[in-house]
């Protein structure tokens, strides 16, 4: 590679612009060499830089008093009490799962793990946003099967629980599935480890896995189109191995008991190369690197290849000097690579040194600050079409069973039945039987409830309704179970940023973001940008995916024996609370019984939100609701099935008071709205008039049957098997 | 009763059961890392589960081979009381302390639900809370549970009365040749089986990760109270 000629040309090929290299030879005075430009390609990559996306994330609240860090760190810190964090984070491993779904996702799961127990927490919990193409599309079923392989085999082995997740389905992710998998882990907050370097003259370590040419240019990869040639860059998805993370994690936690470490970070994307600068950008030093100690699996290797490495399972950190042999022996301990690799400077540059050489000397300062920052042209927008009256075309019996059956509504127990979600003894409420999953913190009477949400179908439709009804879904699951919402992690997918639409869509879908994330006191306190997301057919035409800003929701209950679930209990009274404005415009119903994808999304009351739901919340802790399960995908009918199917306890409902159709009232997906059971319904809405929150008696529970006031009568056992038919016949034919 | 959990590298579940023996017992157990090469003084051996070694050989192979499990050994022969659940269960079978093997699940996948099982034999430590027919629910969370041994093994197993738990329906009834009842397909629905000497048990489900009334309950809880019953006396 010695004679390669660095030029524009080859810049371009490395994805800088005409532009960015101009400004890369500006700050280097003189042709980089082939190390130097595969840093500044990494560094400035959409994936590194947000250069897309950052002027549009600086609008997102994310300061409230309960907040620790906020987006800045390797993952958001929250207070939750009694000197505990909570530090979580969900992150994308999009591109990667299309072309090696198994490694692809199980990197995913290992990479957002680094970014959580390297700030010191003990990770206690896994959950995922998945979206797959069409279930009918070839290539869909080796992906699910792929990806869900890939989950459990790396949470599993790596020993922690995956306690939650949410699945969708739609043609717009046939040739880009999307991965996003979220961490949640638990911290002292006075052991709480940061990135910023410090102490010129310190020792930079490196610990973990060896490092070899696998994922070099990942970072790279996912910044750019994406094409039927995907598959050709099999060689740039890495290889995890969850049995040395386990490893890691215990090696790191013990050496963070200690008080050996100034810094510490993961090398996630774009590995040595983003861990040593960001770690020096952000303490104001200089690093040096000398390639010669890394660890190496492979003969061979040029600096080049070792600063790009992707190889997973690896950590940078800075020590005391004088700590530096009782760190080599916990790592030792553990048969786990440990080379001092470097040391922290004055000079405020990186210098990467092999045999002899001097392979790459960057000032840090403009590498970060000078890092291109975009205000992509964006497309005005159209606000969606009423959608007016639709007639039923089959009646409420069948599209019961119909939704029920279909890919978005299934049963996901394929799916969760893979991952391991009762490890580490703490899963209060597992996958399908809460609106959130319940986590107890360990050694206390505390629990964490945590969920993921996104409606594509309504981002698409109205990017900002959509954005925050993201947030608000997630706020209204927590709410459900009796915790308190505290914040959220994003995971925000799009299509191709230079593609004015795309752009329209991403910075209205953050402004709705931030407007829920503010009347809710719900901040991002971290987060994750993937665009590019799309898939270029043989004829050329390139499809963006819905916009699918994924949601990680965070609430927090003091006492975790007043958590409820969503199992219907038996003779309660249902009691819906909320209101009810029956628009079946881009609903599932829709979708799937009228086979239409238009009008508006459901209108979205932030205030009523925060109002229903703070009033369903109080209700809960007093003991007055005993059950609860939110209206969402599917609307009230399907919100009152899966209770029945949950508890194995029927329900007869009474009719609709109001003058709505019977197929608007029972599958419209209003919003702020919950099913909620009680023993004295009476009481309850007394409760909610006095609160000014509108309430209306549903029905009761009881029988092995739900049943309506039409004479519907549907046995639970019915509803089950085509719920939990659907997933199975797809995947195990 | 002195408990002690060997930690293998890989293995995930010892938290889990720490949590549980103290729970039922009031005592904290001690971690034992794979190198010792000696046991302390204790009443009870329990292998957790896990992926010990990442189970990139075998399940449970490579751990057989540790140091301390030549003194778990000579633990067993010495008559003491030793536990392995799902990687513990397959570590046993590697180290041949119990008879057979675990094999991939018959359906090729992971499975992670609850299970109920059946007590086949009531009257050892591990067992004595129960009577024989009684049914519990645990967790199961394994790749490699399909037991499997030779029909004479089967034979002397059922013969001995050394199959401990088998795979049953809430109401109690053993169909190996259904998965939602026996869902990794072992043979003869057996869960978990028993040293000659009744001392030594492996089980491939979890009752540590039901001995909680907060966290899903306390089917599990009798195997912890029974040995600690029977370890006291």
């Amino acid at each position: 590679m010695s004679n390669v000629v660095i030029d524009a040309d080859l810049a371009a090929r490395y994805g800088l612009t005409g532009d960015e290299y101009q400004t890369l030879l500006g700050i280097m005075g003189r042709v980089p060499t082939l190390t130097e430009l595969g840093i500044f390609s990494v560094m400035w990559s959409e994936h590194c830089s947000y250069k897309s996306s950052r002027v549009h994330l600086r609008t997102l609240p994310t300061t409230a008093p309960w907040i620790i860090h906020g987006p800045g760190e390797n993952a958001g810190v929250v207070d939750i009490g009694d000197g505990m964090a909570a530090i979580f984070k969900m992150e994308s491993h999009n591109h990667p799962s299309f072309i090696e779904p198994y490694q692809g996702a199980a990197t995913g799961v290992g990479g957002i793990l680094r970014d959580v127990f390297t700030m010191g927490a003990r990770p206690i919990a896994n959950l995922n946003a998945l979206r797959f193409g069409d279930p009918r599309h070839a290539g869909t079923r080796r992906i699910v099967d792929g990806v869900v392989r890939g989950i459990g085999g790396y949470g599993n082995c790596v020993g922690v629980p995956t306690v939650g997740g949410e699945v969708n389905f739609h043609p717009a992710y046939d040739g880009n599935p999307l991965v996003n998998a979220m961490t949640v882990g638990i911290a002292r907050q006075d052991r709480i480890f940061l990135s910023a370097a410090a102490g010129i003259g310190n020792p930079v370590v490196y610990v973990g896995s060896k490092t070899g040419r696998d994922g070099i240019h990942g970072a790279t990869m996912s910044s750019a189109g994406f094409d039927e040639n995907a598959q050709a860059k099999r060689p740039t998805v890495q290889v995890g191995d969850p049995f040395t993370e386990k490893l890691l994690i215990e090696a790191c936690l013990e050496l963070m008991a200690t008080d050996a470490i100034v810094a510490i970070q993961d090398m996630g994307a774009a590995g040595l190369t983003s861990s040593a600068v960001e770690m020096a950008g952000k303490g104001g030093v200089g690093i040096e690197l000398d390639l010669d100690a890394v660890p190496q699996r492979e003969t061979g290797m040029t600096a080049y290849e070792m600063m790009l490495s992707e190889s997973q399972e690896r950590m940078l950190m800075v020590l005391k000097p004088e700590h530096t042999e009782a760190a080599r022996a916990i790592f030792e301990k553990w048969e786990l690579d440990f080379a001092v690799v470097g040391v922290l400077t004055d000079t405020a540059r990186i210098t990467v040194k092999h045999q002899g050489r001097v392979e790459a000397d960057i000032p840090l300062a403009p590498l970060a600050d000078a890092a291109p920052v975009y205000h992509r042209p964006m497309a005005l927008l159209h606000p969606p079409a009423h959608l007016g009256s639709v007639a039923d075309p089959e009646g409420i019996e069948h599209a019961l069973l119909h939704l029920l059956a279909c890919p978005d509504l299934a049963s996901r127990a394929w799916i969760w039945n893979q991952y391991d979600s009762t490890l580490g003894g703490q899963t209060v409420r597992r996958p399908g039987t809460a609106d959130a999953a319940i986590v107890r913190v360990e050694g206390t009477n505390r629990a964490l409830a945590l969920t993921t949400d996104c409606t594509p179908r309504f981002c698409k439709a109205d990017p900002k309704v959509g954005g925050a009804q993201a947030v608000a879904e997630a706020w209204r699951n927590i709410t459900a179970t009796g915790a308190l919402p505290l914040a959220v992690t994003d995971n925000l997918n799009f299509g191709n940023p230079e593609h004015p639409e795309v752009m329209a869509q991403f910075a209205a879908a953050i402004a709705g973001m931030g407007d829920a994330c503010r009347v809710l006191d719900f901040p991002v306190v971290s987060g994750n940008v993937s665009l590019y997301n799309q898939t270029k057919h043989a004829s050329g035409m390139a499809v963006d995916i819905l916009p699918t800003p994924a949601i990680g929701g965070l609430g927090v209950i003091d006492d975790v024996s007043k958590a409820i679930g969503y199992a219907m209990p038996e003779s309660c009274d249902l009691i819906l609370i909320g209101t009810q404005r029956g628009d079946l415009g881009q609903s599932l119903w829709l979708r799937e019984i009228a086979h239409r994808e238009d009008g508006a999304p459901p209108v979205l009351d932030l205030h009523a939100e925060r109002r229903n739901g703070d009033f369903v919340r109080a209700q809960i802790l007093s003991g007055h609701i005993i059950a609860c399960h939110d209206v969402s995908d599917g609307g009230l009918l399907i919100a009152v099935a899966e209770m029945a199917m949950a508890g194995g306890i029927g329900a007869t409902l009474l009719p609709p008071a109001h003058g709505l159709s019977l197929h608007a009232f029972y599958y419209a997906e209003d919003q702020a709205c919950y099913v909620a059971a009680t023993t004295d319904g009476a009481a309850l809405i007394a409760a909610a008039e006095k609160a000014h929150v509108p309430v209306r008696r549903l029905g009761r529970s009881g029988g092995d049957a739900l049943k309506l006031s039409d004479g519907m009568s549907v046995a639970i056992e019915r509803l089950r098997s085509v719920n939990e038919a659907t997933l199975p016949a797809m995947m195990d034919r | 009763m002195k408990a002690g959990i060997v930690v293998f590298p890989g293995t995930n579940r010892e938290r889990d059961m720490a949590q549980a023996l103290r729970l039922t017992s009031g005592v904290a157990p001690q971690m034992i890392w794979h190198r010792e090469t000696s046991l302390p003084s204790l009443d009870l051996v329990v292998l957790p589960g896990g992926f010990s070694h990442g189970d990139y050989l075998r399940s449970g192979a490579m751990a057989a081979h540790s140091p301390i499990m030549a003194e778990v050994r000579r633990f067993a022969e010495r008559g003491g009381y030793v536990l392995g659940v799902c990687n513990g269960f397959q570590i046993l079978t590697e180290a041949h302390l119990l008879p057979g093997a675990l094999l991939r699940n018959a359906g090729m996948r992971f499975l992670s639900q609850d299970c109920h099982l059946k007590v086949e034999r009531d009257g050892l430590a591990f067992t004595r809370r129960w009577t024989s027919g009684a049914v519990f629910r645990a967790p199961m969370a394994h790749g490699d549970g399909n037991y499997t041994a030779s029909e004479d093994t089967l034979d002397r197993l059922e013969g001995e009365g050394r199959v401990v738990f088998r795979y049953a329906t809430a109401d109690g009834a053993v169909l190996p040749q259904d998965r939602t009842c026996n869902p990794n397909g072992s043979a003869r629905a057996i869960a978990g089986i028993a040293s000659e000497n009744g001392r030594v048990c492996g089980l491939m489900p979890h009752p540590e990760n039901l001995v909680d009334p907060a966290i899903g309950g306390t089917d599990g809880a009798p195997l912890f109270t029974g040995l600690i019953e029977a370890l006291a006396a």
